[in-house]
């Protein structure tokens, strides 16, 4: 872990990985709802670092910081978002060959675990789920679509995620949902924020609705 | 209900306060005024709170109707002021009374108004804003000519023009005959990422507007940056005024709507108190770099 200075109000904390981005997170969310933290705007968990913004005094927290010991906590099970997807996205073919399975084991693989959300960013909404095995991690296309629409399901690179609304991006669409990944008449607009636990359901048949299963604040569906 | 009416929307006017800060994870940028001096004193002269929603307009002002009376405010840029075709001043309450224009013309020095009504536009806030946020396209829409605006009710009274003490966070008016402004800086994250002359380079030279600037960012032509490291790096966090150096080494300072992550390496940061006068800057300034301490 490097500490790093960023201007007079801000750190950012370079982590050896993604794993110990998430436990950094984790952990400063812990001490910031315990009140453990002095007052700051925002703590922004990104693919190598987290960014602690808006800290009168960054030095105090930059000396404290290496001392901490951070763990990997399992996520909350009660906690867990579940999406449901119709994969019937229109990359679906070429993912398949690409992971070297039948087009129909598309959704088997990818629906197969649980996934955690390391950081949002992109566009409001938008989280970078981790969790698929690095054999099925593939690259970006090489040129990415004007437009995809809202509720695309997607893989590139270690993430999967769900376009939140209808917008560029390079990613292949495996499957689609009506899942609502930002609404901001909800009291939390983002169906996935970071340390989110998610799962995908499949739906077999294209006339099943989907959507998503969101847990209460009591953790009862 | 108090109103007032968009007569004349000019270049780019918007609604804007101190913006929806704390939302960075979800990838919210944190929008609010681009010079928010300029934005807290105008909310002070109508007695409003330095959180109150004011009018921040672009290059060419605004006009607004009062459809009741209401007491206003113009701060930020230089700019001729006139109540019903009459000289109004700057920095100081005018009291409109119902059916009376208020017109902003063209700024001689500087960028942005800010236009504060007692009450506070009332627009309904999002995420806790009622900023208009062109990066994400949260909050009102920019405003149109027609547009009609809800004001709240007016909390303490006006407070007259000599309690307060003005100055005009602007750069030079004529940028080709002024002398160059100077931002401070603090270093940023990713000194390693530059050799020691990028340093030197951002210092010792002028930097000059250019005219893609906006309420994402302050683009600069100049002399580049060289980089040491790769193109881009992967996206980290971003700070309000951070200094991004992409592939073609010319610098970018962040704004209010700044994207809550970069790809590309923060050789500096401008510290917040001096992005008004930055944001402030039009097409054209020159401006100089001075490295301060923390």
């Amino acid at each position: 872990m490097k500490i790093l200075r960023y201007g007079a109000h801000a750190l950012l904390v370079e982590c050896a990985d993604l794993a110990e981005v998430t436990a950094l997170h984790a952990e400063l969310t812990r001490r910031r709802a315990a009140a453990a933290l002095p007052p700051l705007d925002d703590i922004v968990p990104a693919e190598r670092t987290v960014l602690i913004d808006g800290i009168a005094e960054p030095a105090e927290l930059a000396a404290d910081l290496p001392t901490w010991s951070l763990s990997t906590t399992p996520a909350d099970r009660a906690q867990i978002v579940d999406i449901r997807v119709h994969y019937d996205g229109p990359d679906l073919a070429e993912v398949a060959a690409a992971w070297n399975v039948p087009t129909a084991d598309v959704a088997k693989v990818h629906s197969a675990r649980e996934y955690r959300v390391a950081f949002c960013g992109f566009t409001p909404g938008f989280a970078y789920l981790v969790g698929l095995p690095e054999a099925y991690h593939l690259p970006r296309r090489p040129t990415p679509r004007v437009s995809i629409p809202a509720g695309s399901v997607a893989v590139a690179g270690p993430y999967t995620g769900v376009y939140p609304c209808s917008s560029p991006g390079g990613w292949h669409l495996i499957g689609t949902t009506d899942a609502d990944l930002w609404d901001l008449d909800r009291p939390g607009p983002a169906l996935l924020e970071p340390g989110s636990a998610v799962r995908f359901i499949p739906m077999p048949d294209a006339d099943t609705p989907t959507g998503a299963d969101i847990p209460t604040t009591n953790g009862t569906r | 209900m108090t109103a007032i009416q968009i007569v004349r929307a000019g270049a780019l006017t918007t609604v804007q306060d101190l913006g929806r800060p704390g939302y960075a994870h979800l990838g919210v940028p944190r929008s609010g005024a681009l010079d928010q001096a300029a934005h807290r004193l105008a909310n002070h002269l109508v007695g409003n709170e330095p959180g109150a929603a004011t009018l921040e307009t672009t290059l060419t002002g605004v006009t607004v109707r009062a459809l009741e009376p209401v007491v206003v405010a113009v701060c930020g840029a230089v700019a001729p002021i006139r109540r019903d075709g009459h000289p109004a001043p700057w920095a100081a309450p005018i009291a409109l009374n119902a059916g009376e224009t208020l017109d902003i013309g063209s700024a001689t020095q500087g960028v942005h108004n800010y236009v504060a009504f007692a009450g506070a536009i009332a627009v309904p806030p999002v995420l806790g804003s009622r900023s208009t946020d062109l990066l994400s396209g949260l909050g009102p829409q920019r405003l149109r000519d027609g547009d009609i605006l809800p004001l709240g009710n007016p909390g303490s009274p006006p407070h007259p023009a000599d309690t307060y003490p003005v100055t005009v966070t602007a750069p030079d008016p004529e940028p080709n005959h002024g002398s160059a402004f100077e931002l401070p800086i603090l270093p940023g994250p990713r000194a390693e990422h530059f050799p020691d002359l990028a340093w030197q380079v951002l210092t010792g030279n002028e930097y000059t507007v250019s005219q893609h600037s906006n309420r994402v960012a302050l683009r600069l032509e100049g002399p580049p940056l060289r980089r040491t490291g790769p193109d881009t790096i992967p996206s980290e966090g971003a700070v309000l005024g951070a200094i991004q150096v992409p592939a073609d080494g010319l610098p970018i300072v962040f704004l209010a709507d700044h994207p809550p992550t970069g790809g590309y390496p923060v050789i500096a940061v401008v510290p917040v108190a001096a992005l008004g006068l930055a944001a402030q800057a039009p097409p054209g300034a020159r401006l100089r770099f001075r490295r301060v301490e923390h």
